[in-house]
């Protein structure tokens, strides 16, 4: 029974370890390459569920939304960052923060008028909602697509990033701008297509997430949070750092909030146990944040070293 | 051997510096293609700062960048670079995250339009350490084989103008003297190249001509032959 829990738990991790590194590897490079905090990276999250719920409950079909959330965000992504952000570049770090916090808020707003205040309601596709017979326990079809689709981005990135002349470029931005820059890359239109690449997986992992978790005003606060600890794990400017640090961050989490009060009760009362247990489990992770930064301060895998 | 052609880059009256501190003054320079040039001045004179501005890294104040024609006196660093100036950068820059075999894929170019034009393949047969060292990441290679990869990177570009910035600092005299072999070889290929570096022997018998700045402003130019036989000129502006 335990052995089916740590699995079923190990899964769980998995999956939200990998929606995680959706949201964290444009993050990461947005920060390694340009040196630009967007707190905004959420929104275009809650962006793509949006979208994706609406084109779904429209036409009736998954697929139709998932496609509208990519294509719609990568657009909003593109013009968001032609029209405004590219503007902030050479700004410091708190008219940045000040500029995308206002962002948060016009999107939490737009969202608001455009689908009311209450929560939009986006099943899972019809034949992924029984679960699926694996390693013996029974498991939720659409969290293993959700696991799925990750590894398989996770595997896209990571031979876009390390083996593609873009991605040398890429790694060669994140580490030192200005020699990538003397060496003739475009930084600035490299930049936009990372944005928009940033931009199309924020809406994937909204899109994905959408039936596991409500699609509503401000979603995408919470995970940007995580997403922020994950980058500053995994090393900023970092695709690897950010896999890692997702991985580490999703397995934590989820691990902690599932065992950590069944573990706290062998060795204290079910009463301090089912008290103390959720409340530390919700700082494990900045726990391993702390621990990751007194021996690793630059992360576990930094761009520029 | 060397071709006195018309100037590859011309700069006049350039000034520049860094925010309200102003560095460079008056800054005046001709090289020709196929010319060795070098750069001379104690630290702090503006060397470096010139050299950022021929690549568009500092923004000039005033006065103009003609290089092959076109100003590019306010051109992002980039395009500049995309015209033809590459540059071996002091501290060498080398990517920690790319390895080696990357440094010399990632930004190759024939921008002089080279018959035979530098690839991988070629700088690994100029610099056999780095062909050994080929899949280690650039922070993991020794000051010697950084400078190596940072030359090797630069050349890749196949560059109209390569400028090397203080190449030899730091670095051991067998790998001093491996740099020095490198830039002969480049010399003798009609490569147009501006140095700056303290070893003013060396460069006499690398350059044409030499450019000496003192507080933003040249305060002498001439040949190797006067640099050479005015030892006086080295005290007073370099300090030997």
């Amino acid at each position: 029974m335990m052995t089916q829990l740590i699995i079923e738990q190990l899964l769980n991790g998995l999956q939200f370890g990998l929606m995680l590194f959706l949201l964290a590897a444009g993050l990461t490079l947005v920060f390694g390459i340009m040196d630009m905090i967007n707190l905004s990276h959420g929104s275009l999250y809650m962006g793509g569920a949006y979208l994706g719920a609406a084109a779904t409950q429209a036409s009736g079909s998954f697929l139709v939304g998932l496609l509208a959330a990519l294509v719609g965000m990568a657009l909003i992504g593109l013009l968001l960052e032609v029209v405004l952000l590219r503007r902030l570049y050479q700004r410091d770090h708190l008219s940045q923060v000040l500029a995308t916090f206002a962002l948060i808020l016009i999107a939490n707003e737009l969202a608001r008028m455009i689908w009311g205040p209450q929560p939009l309601m986006l099943n899972a596709p019809e034949v992924l909602s029984g679960p699926v017979d694996l390693f013996g326990i029974s498991y939720p079809a659409y969290r293993l697509l959700i696991i799925v689709v990750g590894l398989a981005v996770a595997g896209l990135l990571y031979w876009l990033v390390g083996h593609t002349r873009a991605g040398m470029w890429v790694r060669a931005g994140a580490s030192n701008r200005e020699m990538a820059q003397a060496l003739g890359i475009d930084v600035r239109k490299l930049f936009t297509g990372i944005f928009a690449l940033g931009a199309v997986l924020c809406a994937l992992a909204g899109m994905l997430l959408g039936p596991l978790l409500a699609v509503q005003v401000g979603m995408g606060e919470d995970i940007l949070i995580l997403a922020f600890v994950v980058i500053v794990i995994g090393g900023i400017g970092s695709i690897r750092g950010a896999l890692v640090g997702s991985l580490l961050v999703g397995m934590v989490d989820t691990l902690g909030r599932a065992l950590l009060p069944t573990l706290l009760r062998t060795i204290t009362s079910p009463d301090i146990a089912a008290h103390v247990g959720p409340a530390l489990a919700s700082v494990l992770i900045y726990l391993l944040m702390a621990a990751v930064l007194f021996w690793r301060p630059t992360g576990l895998f930094p761009a520029r070293a | 051997m060397t071709q006195l052609i018309s100037p590859l880059i011309e700069v006049t009256g350039l000034q520049a510096g860094y925010g309200s501190s102003q560095v460079l003054f008056d800054i005046n320079l001709n090289i020709r293609q196929g010319e060795v040039a070098t750069l001379l001045g104690r630290n702090g004179m503006g060397k470096t700062t010139t050299v950022r501005a021929l690549c568009g890294l500092t923004r000039p104040n005033a006065g103009s960048i003609r290089f092959l024609g076109h100003d590019i006196a306010a051109k992002p660093a980039d395009w500049i670079a995309r015209q033809g100036i590459a540059l071996v950068p002091e501290g060498r820059q080398v990517f920690p995250n790319l390895t080696v075999l990357e440094h010399l894929i990632a930004f190759a170019a024939n921008r002089a339009q080279q018959a035979d034009p530098w690839t991988a393949a070629k700088v690994f047969a100029f610099f056999p350490q780095l062909a050994e060292r080929q899949h280690h990441l650039g922070n993991q290679l020794s000051g010697g084989e950084q400078q190596m990869l940072a030359i090797g990177r630069a050349l890749t570009t196949n560059p109209h103008l390569l400028i090397l910035d203080e190449a030899t600092e730091g670095l051991a005299p067998i790998i001093r003297e491996e740099i020095w072999r490198c830039l002969d070889a480049l010399r003798q290929s009609g490569q147009t190249i501006l140095v700056i570096d303290k070893y003013v022997e060396r460069l006499i018998q690398l350059a044409d001509h030499h450019t000496i700045v003192e507080k933003g402003r040249i305060v002498w130019q001439g040949s190797s032959a006067e640099l050479d036989a005015d030892h006086g000129i080295w005290h007073r502006y370099l300090g030997i």
